[in-house]
Order: C-alpha cells, then sequence, then structure tokens
C-alpha cells in the first residue's frame, strides 16, 4: 500500500526498480523530451522556422498585405541594385557602425582598464551599467532633448566655453556621428563589463613576470593585456557590431532618417518600406541581404581576429 | 595590491569619476526637467535647478490634469494616460518574462537531463536561430500575427517570445548542465519522475540563474520598441515605448513640452531603475557570462 502511494503514476514502470534506471536510460527519453520541449518547439517553429522560410519565399515575390503574394522572380534584387536610397541606407549604417563600435570599443576596453586597475567595486560597475538598462527610446529622447539647438544644455555648456551651437539633429553631417554618440553612451558600460570579465580571466603570474622584467604599464598593456585578450575582445567585436547594424529605435523617435536621408538606416528603411508603402516583398528582400551581410561580417571577423586561438596556449 | 598614489593614478580616478559623472547627469537632467514649467524652461536653459518647481509635467502625463491646465503649462493637451501605458508594459513584461522563462527552462531541461538521439542536433538548429536578424523574422511575424486578427491585442505583442528564445535556453541549459547527475539519479531511485525532478530538483537547485534570466528578460521586454509599435498602437494595449514615440510627435503650438517627455521617459525608466537598484549585484555579475557565448 505504502510503495503504491509513493510512486507517483507514471507511464514508465521501471522507475521504482532500483536496478532498472540505467536499462531505461539506454533506451533514450525521447518521449519525455517531446513533452518537455513541446511549447518551445511551437514558438521556434511558428516564429522562427516558418518566418525565416515565408520570409526567403516573400523576398521573391511582390506582396501589399492587400492580395496574395505575387511570384516576380529576382524583380526586387534587380531593383535593389539600382536603387539609390537602398545604397545610401547601407552607407549610412555602415558609417554609423564605424563610428559607433570603433568609439565604444576603444572607450569600453579603457573603461575596464581604469575598474580593473583600480577598483572592484560593485556600485562603480553598477553605475557604468545604468544606461544599459534604460529603453533605446528613452535615452534617445534624453539625449534628444539635451542636444537641442536652442535649450538644449549641451549647446548651452558649448555657448559658455565659446563655441557656436551646433544644430546635433538637424544637420546632415552630425546626424549620423550623433546617433552614434548617443548609443556609445548607453553602451558603453555594458561593453567594457563584457572586456572586464575578459581582463579577469587573464592570469597574475603573466604581468608579475612582466613586472620582473622591467615592463612598463604601457608596454605591458600593447604587449600583453591586448594580445591575450584578443578572443574576448573578437567576441566582443561581433556580438556588439551585429547589434550595431540594427540601428533603429534612436532614428526612429529623433530624426526618423532625416534630415533628407542622411540618417536612414538600413533597419529604418526596411521598416518604411514595409510598414509606411506596404511594399513587403521589396522590404523582405532587403532583409535578406543585410541577413547576408551580417553573417559575412561575423565570418570574416572571426577568421580575420583568428577567434579560437589563444595566446595564452 | 595598494599602490601609492601618483600622477597616473590620480588622473585614471579622475578619468573615472568624470565617467560616472557624464553616465549620471543625464538622468538628473531628466529629473530637473520633469519636475520644471515647461513655459518657463526655455527663458533658463541652464539652470542646473528645476525651473519654477512643481509636479504638473507628471499630472499631465498622466492624465490628471485638464486640457486647459496641461496647455496652460505648455503641454499639447492631447490626451495621454502613462498609467495605462505603464499597465500594459506591467503585462506584457510580466507575461512575457515567466511564459519565457518557464518553457525555456522545461527546453533547457530536455536538452540538458535527457538523453534521446538526436538531442545536440535539435539544440544546434535552435541556436542557429541566433544568426536571423530580427527584421528578417519580423516582416513574416506581422503577416502571421494580423492574418491571425491579433493586431493591437495583447497576444500579438506577446506570442512571439512567449514560447522560447534561443538565448533563454543556452544560458539555462550550461547551469542545468551543471547540476550533478548523482542527485537526479537518487530522486530516481526514491521514484520521482521526471516532472517531480524538474519541479523539485532541477529548478530550486537554478533559483540564481532562473531569476538571472528573469531579469534580464524583464528589462528587455519592458525596453522594446519596433514589435509592439508595429502591432500594438492602439491605446488600450500602448506600450511605454511606443507611448513616448507618439508623445514626442504631439508637438504642442509654440515648441515640444519638454517637461511632459521628460516626465514622461522617468516614468517608463523608473522601474527598470528600481529593478536595477534591487538587483544590481546579481545584474553586474551576469553581464560577462551572458553576453560572451
Amino acid at each position: 500500500m505504502t510503495a503504491t502511494i509513493k510512486a507517483p503514476p507514471n507511464r514508465r514502470r521501471t522507475h521504482g526498480d532500483p536496478k532498472a534506471p540505467p536499462k531505461a536510460r539506454s533506451r533514450g527519453d525521447l518521449k519525455v523530451a517531446m513533452i518537455f520541449l513541446a511549447p518551445a518547439t511551437l514558438g521556434f517553429v511558428v516564429f522562427y522556422i516558418w518566418p525565416t522560410l515565408r520570409g526567403a519565399y516573400l523576398s521573391f515575390t511582390e506582396y501589399s498585405l492587400l492580395a496574395s503574394p505575387n511570384f516576380n522572380g529576382l524583380a526586387n534584387y534587380e531593383r535593389m541594385v539600382q536603387d539609390s536610397f537602398f545604397w545610401n541606407a547601407l552607407v549610412v549604417t555602415v558609417e554609423y557602425v564605424v563610428i559607433n563600435i570603433g568609439v565604444q570599443t576603444v572607450l569600453a576596453v579603457g573603461i575596464a582598464m581604469l575598474m580593473y586597475r583600480l577598483t572592484q567595486s560593485i556600485t562603480v560597475r553598477a553605475v557604468v551599467l545604468l544606461p544599459y538598462l534604460v529603453a533605446n527610446v528613452v535615452v534617445a529622447l534624453v539625449w534628444y532633448w539635451m542636444l537641442d539647438f536652442q535649450v538644449g544644455i549641451v549647446n548651452q555648456f558649448l555657448t559658455w566655453v565659446g563655441i557656436d551651437p551646433v544644430a546635433f539633429f538637424g544637420e546632415s553631417a552630425y546626424a549620423i556621428p550623433t546617433i552614434a554618440g548617443i548609443n556609445v553612451w548607453r553602451h558603453m558600460g555594458y561593453t567594457a563589463l563584457l572586456v572586464f570579465a575578459g581582463l579577469q580571466t587573464i592570469p597574475k603570474y603573466v604581468y608579475e613576470a612582466a613586472e620582473v622584467d622591467g615592463s612598463t604599464e604601457w608596454k605591458t598593456f600593447w604587449r600583453i593585456t591586448l594580445p591575450l585578450l584578443r578572443p574576448v575582445l573578437v567576441m566582443v567585436l561581433v556580438v556588439t557590431m551585429i547589434g550595431s547594424f540594427q540601428i533603429f529605435d534612436t532614428v526612429a523617435v529623433t530624426t526618423q532618417g532625416g534630415p533628407i536621408n542622411a540618417s536612414r538606416v538600413i533597419y529604418y528603411y526596411i521598416y518604411e518600406r514595409a510598414f509606411t508603402r506596404f511594399d513587403f516583398g521589396y522590404a523582405s528582400a532587403m532583409a535578406l541581404v543585410l541577413f547576408a551581410i551580417l553573417a559575412l561580417v561575423s565570418l570574416l571577423q572571426l577568421r580575420l581576429l583568428r577567434a579560437k586561438e589563444s595566446d595564452l596556449a | 595590491m595598494r599602490k601609492p598614489l601618483n600622477v597616473g593614478r590620480i588622473a585614471a580616478w579622475a578619468s573615472l569619476i568624470v565617467l560616472m559623472l557624464v553616465t549620471l547627469f543625464p538622468f538628473y537632467w531628466m529629473l530637473r526637467t520633469a519636475l520644471s514649467d515647461n513655459t518657463q524652461l526655455p527663458g533658463h536653459p541652464s539652470s542646473l535647478l528645476p525651473v519654477d518647481t512643481t509636479l504638473g509635467a507628471f499630472k499631465r502625463v498622466l492624465g490628471l490634469s485638464t486640457v486647459a491646465e496641461a496647455q496652460a503649462q505648455g503641454g499639447s493637451g492631447a490626451s495621454v494616460d502613462f498609467w495605462l501605458y505603464l499597465r500594459n508594459s506591467l503585462i506584457v513584461a510580466t507575461v512575457t518574462t515567466v511564459c519565457q522563462v518557464f518553457f525555456s527552462a522545461m527546453a533547457a531541461y530536455a536538452f540538458a537531463r535527457l538523453r534521446w538521439r538526436g538531442r545536440d542536433q535539435v539544440f544546434a538548429l535552435f541556436l542557429s536561430a541566433l544568426m536571423v536578424p530580427p527584421i528578417f523574422t519580423l516582416l513574416p511575424n506581422f503577416v502571421l500575427i494580423k492574418n491571425l486578427g491579433l493586431l493591437n491585442s495583447f497576444a500579438g505583442i506577446i506570442l512571439p517570445t512567449a514560447f522560447m528564445t534561443p538565448f533563454a535556453i543556452f544560458f539555462l541549459r550550461q547551469f542545468f548542465l551543471g547540476i550533478s547527475r548523482e542527485l537526479e539519479e537518487a530522486a530516481m531511485i526514491d521514484g520521482a519522475g521526471h516532472r517531480r525532478i524538474f519541479f523539485g530538483l532541477i529548478i530550486p537547485m537554478s533559483a540564481a540563474p532562473i531569476a538571472t534570466l528573469g531579469i534580464l528578460t524583464y528589462i528587455n521586454s519592458w525596453n522594446d520598441y519596433m514589435w509592439p509599435l508595429l502591432v500594438g498602437q492602439q491605446e488600450n494595449v500602448r506600450v511605454l515605448t511606443v507611448a513616448l514615440g507618439v508623445f514626442r510627435s504631439q508637438t504642442p503650438q509654440g515648441g515640444p513640452d519638454w517637461a511632459g517627455l521628460m516626465a514622461g521617459t522617468l516614468v517608463a525608466a523608473l522601474p527598470m531603475i528600481i529593478l536595477f537598484l534591487a538587483f544590481a549585484k546579481r545584474i553586474t555579475n551576469s553581464i560577462g557570462f551572458s553576453g560572451i557565448k
């Protein structure tokens, strides 16, 4: 009686028997696994696999949402080659990524070094991370206000030190650097913490050896820290760069692609095509090209920077 | 590792302090502007304290002041109700987080603790979804949600991320892999089924990483903009980020309602800042692991 109460009503009768589990294991847990995987698989198939296939198909169609998609072969891709807005969007996006990632990575390594050498304080790390936890939209709007041409505090400050006010969002040449700078502010602390985690994996004895050999801090940084940090830096670059290509929120709530086309990044252009012109086929084709570009960029980075080899080995 | 103070160290500390000031100042400026009277702001653009300190901006965005009052203080007078958007954000972030973390934990259990043929291949397939840029699946997902008649519904906003994200499964699987087999086998000998092992052993033993993942998911979901912008435009399901975009485009006569806008951004940011303050250590320590796979 007690035995039956203890044993749960399971489908696999072997559970209660101490000798049985190894035997049961070898047969595999496929049935149980299917139950545990059911919800995730449903989500995966419906919202990842199916839209990926459908997106690829839509890129070869003309589709306005009103009628069903109309297969038109490579027409979208031919159109893309000749679409100066598309090329402009790519150039603008690359400009954004270069400024954003360039500045952010240098600052992040600097901040990580500062934290590593000066303090293990969790408070410092938390403050540095804080902007990352606030929505892109919020960050964009706060800076939109602070960088306002007439009454923004930044231009007030510039005037005070004797520099003419700058139309950060209003002038074509400044729009992308401004947006890139805003996102550097939001992400540099997060990136610094990633680098910081990497710094902590470098064994202390390496530094001690360098000190014994009379190496200066500057030399140690360039000859030891940076090379040993490379695998971490490559991963950080791949992750942040892929994220950087997907710039949308900041543009959407500040410049909306302007002035003229100066900040119409690829994500925003695809969004406009799809949701204001209902040109879903063309938008899908551009999204597919972006997909290919991102895959290529990450592959190249991993190759060029020989990510997997560690200099420590 | 304490070293004597020298010029280099002083310079390093100075840069760290400047950095923290640059990080914190915009937060102060949000508060300073939100507590100001919008009509007086342009006259005192560089006053470090609120100009004509008032809670008017907060009343305005929370829908507590009349149209005339709002306009008198430089608001657009358009109806805004950030209480409603706050509620919507709470619903979306909470449901998304609970469902996503729970279902991902179930999947992670199947990938980490069960043995079945094809397991590693299926896991690799799940992970490969990390490579696909969100906008690529976003377009067909929008079509799907639209065809299901779920535009402007909470279900439409929540569904795509409710079941799993590749990252959540990956993250939890790492922790589940580290739990010793002996414990599990002892439980099995005691007659526990997989359900009991999952709920009674794996979940309690992984409470910390599950909490970390939950917090990160909550923050991401709260801060998301593009998807709710597309499927949740209507007021009854509009979340805070979308509402802020709308608010920014409703410029009243005679210049933007900066005080109102900053009050709105504070309403949107404050819950995350509080969450962060409560779990700062946990979130901060999770960064090294979660960012680099």
